[in-house]
């Protein structure tokens, strides 16, 4: 198929069309018709989705199944992906059946939800296959729509708050990153993203206004996009609009926040930020990885104190993508390597745990971590599987969890060692915050007169959550299945990013003496 | 010699016979009977015209002298012009009628108006210049301060007048100092006056109160004050036609005078132009945060769009003007659409203008709620809708003439800007439900919500081809 990445794309919006346009009434039958049909789409492109995971070849360090065509203003419509993208693609198709499983108890507005969610997917697939600049902005930014809508119309009571700042937050970093895009078209000539990668943006001193920036273009270009990614990502101290979304979402939509849309910054950080402006990001490393330090430390610290479940593990989300910057920013194999695992991992792992939450926020609805208490007594399975997934996401060797952490932090470790020093105490505290809020949740008596009657999982509940912990235990076990996909597109990265560093401090070393 | 110079303003020259014609027969006959008949006889020669002229893409031509262009440049701004007062005036017959407000005067000064804007677009002279941009404005005036009984409406005409007035006065006074120093009041004459890329004092003086006038024209800050409230105080329909044509005509001569006659000192106008361009950004962006009333809110938005188009023109190239005309046209498009819903908005039969109202509207009428959803967003500028597109070109052109400062300022604003229409989706879908608004039955006004909104989401394919005329357009402006 000369199309596949296409297909896999746009599924989902045809899907969603023909639940915009055919399906008619809001009656049970059309409600439960709109979760089958999105069910069935969703399914549909994770089958597709597998041609492309066999048809990868994994040696390949360029791009495959590229597909491009004209479009508008000197733009091509160009899709493509390499071994740092394919996982995310999977990734994606992976979890939306299970999105999609796991809102089958909404009843308000069900086929909008629907159609939210099969365009949400479209887009997010869309964010990592596309290979043009502007169409990769396109499909980044028109992501915020759906969310927007997603969190505005079916979140929790101080929704339109949530709403407002996720917006406006993530808008905000991205539009800079849309004015350097800009100016990368103008400097290359090309919005073609393979041929960026090649190119070599400036990286002499300039002068704006009286300031003399080192690295010049490049960092101007580096700072615009770290501003966009960062948000998205969310690094520390621009990251206090997760919790505030995470909270009032619905629990679906938590789930594809944490899982999908968060990795968008982290897959910018690969694909722009480290091979086009490498000489910038050698400069800017080290800041970032303090900033990855202080974020694994302090938002692990806020998790302590925290006294929402979902806020909890939103923030224990914010201290695993600072593994991840970590990684990113240290520039060696196994540091990016264990980035983009971590990443992957983190998708089943975070998912799983907001999923945990809805479960128990559909039968009580609250959250309140003091509301709870001695669950294993009445939800045993329930109790099993929070375990494993709380044991995942404080690393617990045998789940992916554990493979993530420490490929980032041994490359951390051979970036800088303090920085590694630092952030392994997270590894602690990431342990303190996950049992202790087992421990509140589900040991003890169950003392509680309202969770007296409360019921195990359902079938279709196990059902959602059977493949992620597969996931997470094959991972765990068997991480090569990851690294062998990655590995020869991350060596590469990182050859070219030394060899231009290379460049650039050999010629700043000649023209070191003219200057004098 | 005669017929030659007639051939090339026949569009004009019709459709200004058609006008007093109409005026005639409607006087001597049925008089307001007849108004609803004229509505859409007008309409109909409109899109006649702009099919004419659209269709019939020649050489560039000019007649009288000099004083009357013919281009590419001129042929595309009519046809959006004319496009959108038959839109307009289409939208504006159900309202009208409902309210006792159709007089056959309304689709006559109309028609002069835009016979005024299309010599405004092809002016080739500062006497030709004036001549349109009066025409356009009396005419406007008057229409502004239609519902004569209502003291908002009649207010709103006046300040139109004086504040035109005072516009006009300024520019003027340019024009005849631009006469004094440069001794001609020809573009093609005054541009060969500029001498090594700089303009002489008196000239540059000339140029600075001719751009003040036009400014005023376009709603650019600080020109800007009597947008909110001759918005707020005229009849809907009327508020939508001042945001569509007009706005065209007068961004277009803008680009016409400052290339045509100016073109030989780029760098000393564009900085004025980006002066404007990023005042209007911001003040269109804070000041309609606080507003409640739709139409306000609609100015001051109008007037941060103006903000983004002229920084197309602001980058003095080809491709600057290029982007400015896909703005317009796309900007015209998308509030074509707005106010197709802005006039149906109503409650037991009147009209309702506080954006409260719009409370869960989207389960009053989820259709209509969903094309204005897509409208804000395209307002807003988050792809894919177009006006994302937009956005791009007149950033793009910015960044290429080397005002990346400019393009992050005006991004900026966006962001400031995307607050207010996101507050209009919050309120459709997520608000509180309030007094609740009845759903829209007008056919027509429903056909063009949905065309509106339709183009938004399906010229993210292509943008209907419009970027090739626009660049024809452009090269036979700058070139």
């Amino acid at each position: 198929m000369d199309n596949l990445l296409s297909v896999i794309t746009f599924l989902p919006l045809l899907a969603a069309l023909i639940m915009a346009f055919f399906l008619r009434g809001n009656d049970l039958d059309a409600q439960r018709n709109a979760k089958w049909l999105a069910l069935l789409a969703t399914s549909a492109t994770f089958l597709v989705s597998l041609l492309l995971l066999f048809g990868f070849d994994a040696s390949d360090t360029g791009f495959q199944f590229v597909e491009e065509s004209d479009w508008i203003m000197g733009l091509n419509y160009k899709m493509g992906v390499d071994g740092i993208s394919v996982l995310f693609v999977m990734l994606t198709t992976f979890l939306m059946p299970l999105v999609i499983l796991s809102c089958w108890d909404v009843t308000t507005r069900v086929k909008e939800y629907m159609i939210a969610f099969l365009l949400l997917e479209t887009l997010m697939l869309g964010v990592f296959c596309a290979l043009d600049l502007v169409l990769f902005y396109l499909f980044f930014e028109a992501g915020l729509i759906p969310m927007f809508l997603i969190i505005g119309i079916w979140g929790g009571m101080n929704r339109i708050y949530a709403a407002f700042k996720f917006f406006l937050y993530t808008f905000i970093g991205s539009v800079l990153m849309l004015v350097a895009m800009i100016a990368m078209f103008m400097d290359a000539g090309t919005s073609d993203i393979p041929t960026l990668l090649t190119h070599d943006f400036a990286s002499d001193t300039l002068d704006v206004f009286g300031w003399q920036i080192i690295g010049g273009m490049q960092s101007l270009l580096w700072i615009a996009f770290f501003a966009s990614f960062a948000v998205k990502m969310p690094m520390w101290p621009v990251h206090t609009w997760l919790p505030d979304a995470h909270v009032q979402a619905p629990t679906a939509g938590s789930v594809v926040l944490a899982a999908i849309l968060l990795k968008m910054g982290g897959y910018g950080f690969l694909r722009f930020s480290l091979p086009m402006f490498p000489i910038a990001s050698d400069l800017m490393g080290t800041f970032v990885l303090w900033l990855s330090a202080i974020a694994i430390v302090y938002t692990s610290l806020v998790a302590l104190v925290q006294n929402d479940m979902k806020k909890l593990i939103a923030y224990s989300s914010v201290a695993h993508m600072g593994y991840v910057t970590m990684g990113i920013f240290s520039a060696n194999q196994q540091g990016l390597d264990g980035a983009i695992f971590q990443m992957i991992s983190h998708g089943f792992i975070s998912g799983a745990l907001f999923l945990c939450v809805g479960v128990i926020y559909d039968r009580m609805h609250t959250r309140e971590i003091d509301a709870y208490g001695g669950l294993v007594n009445r939800m045993p399975a329930y109790a099993m599987i929070f375990m494993f997934f709380s044991m995942a996401n404080v690393g617990l060797p045998g789940t992916s969890g554990f493979v993530g952490e420490f490929l980032t932090l041994m490359g951390a470790f051979q970036a800088n060692t303090w920085v590694a020093m630092f952030a392994t105490t997270g590894v602690i505290l990431s342990a303190a915050y996950g049992l202790w809020l087992y421990r509140r949740v589900v040991m003890g008596d169950l003392i509680k007169e309202s969770l007296k009657s409360i019921t195990d999982m359902s079938k279709r509940e196990r059902a959602i959550f059977a493949p992620l912990v597969f996931m997470t235990l094959l991972l765990g076990v068997y991480p090569s299945l990851v690294t062998d996909i990655i590995g020869p597109s991350v060596g590469a990265l990182v050859e070219n990013y030394n060899h231009a560093i290379d460049d650039g401090s050999t010629m700043a070393a000649a023209a070191a003496p003219v200057q004098h | 010699m005669i017929s030659a110079d007639f051939s090339v303003v026949l569009p004009e020259v019709l459709l200004a016979l058609y006008a007093m014609g109409a005026l005639l027969f409607a006087v001597y006959t049925g008089k307001d009977k007849l108004a609803r008949v004229l509505v859409w006889s007008t309409s109909a020669v409109f899109v006649l015209i702009a099919l004419w002229i659209g269709l019939t893409a020649g050489d560039a031509q000019t007649a009288f002298n000099g004083m009357f262009n013919d281009d590419g440049f001129a042929r595309f701004a009519k046809v959006i012009i004319l496009l959108s007062a038959a839109a307009i005036l289409l939208m504006s017959e159900g309202y009208m009628s409902k309210r006792d407000l159709l007089r056959f005067e309304y689709p006559v000064l109309i028609t002069l108006a835009v016979v005024g804007m299309m010599m405004m677009v092809s002016a080739g002279d500062l006497i030709a210049l004036y001549m349109g941009l009066e025409l356009q404005s009396l005419s406007l005036y008057v229409v502004a301060s239609l519902r004569r009984d209502s003291v908002k409406s009649t207010e709103a005409g006046l300040k139109y007048f004086v504040l035109g007035a005072l516009s006009s006065g300024m520019l003027l006074y340019g024009a005849s100092l631009t006469y004094g120093f440069a001794g001609t009041t020809l573009f093609s004459g005054i541009v060969q006056t500029a001498t090594e890329g700089h303009l002489s004092f008196g000239l540059l003086f000339g140029l600075s109160f001719i751009a003040a006038g036009l400014a005023f024209k376009v709603s650019a800050v600080p020109f800007h004050m009597w947008t909110p409230d001759v918005y707020e105080g005229s009849p809907t329909p009327v508020t939508a036609f001042f945001a569509t044509a007009p706005k065209v005509a007068a961004m277009a001569l803008f680009a016409r005078v400052v290339h045509d006659a100016f073109g030989g000192a780029v760098s000393d106008w564009s900085q004025i132009i980006a002066l404007l361009s990023v005042l209007s950004m911001f003040l269109g962006a804070i000041a309609a945060i606080g507003q409640t009333n739709i139409k306000r809110l609609m100015a001051y938005s109008s007037i941060a769009h103006m903000g983004f188009a002229l920084m197309g023109l602001a980058a003095g190239t080809a491709a600057g003007v290029e982007a400015m005309l896909i703005y317009m046209a796309i900007y015209v498009t998308m509030n074509v659409g707005t106010f197709a819903f802005i006039i149906g908005m109503e409650k037991d039969g009147r009209p309702v203008r506080d954006i409260k109202s719009l409370g869960m509207y989207s389960k009053t009428d989820s259709t209509g709620a969903l094309a204005l959803l897509v409208l804000m967003f395209s307002l807003a500028g988050v792809p894919p809708m177009v006006g994302f597109f937009g956005k791009l070109a007149v950033l793009t052109a910015a960044v290429d003439a080397g005002m990346t400062w400019l393009a992050v300022a005006g991004v900026i604003a966006s962001v400031i800007g995307a607050f207010y229409y996101l507050r209009i989706v919050y309120y459709m879908y997520f608000g509180d439900e309030g007094e609740g608004l009845d759903k829209n039955g007008s056919v027509i006004l429903w056909v063009f919500l949905m065309g509106s909104a339709a183009v938004m989401v399906l010229g993210v394919f292509n943008l209907f081809g419009i970027e090739g005329a626009a660049a024809l357009a452009a090269d036979s402006l700058v070139n």
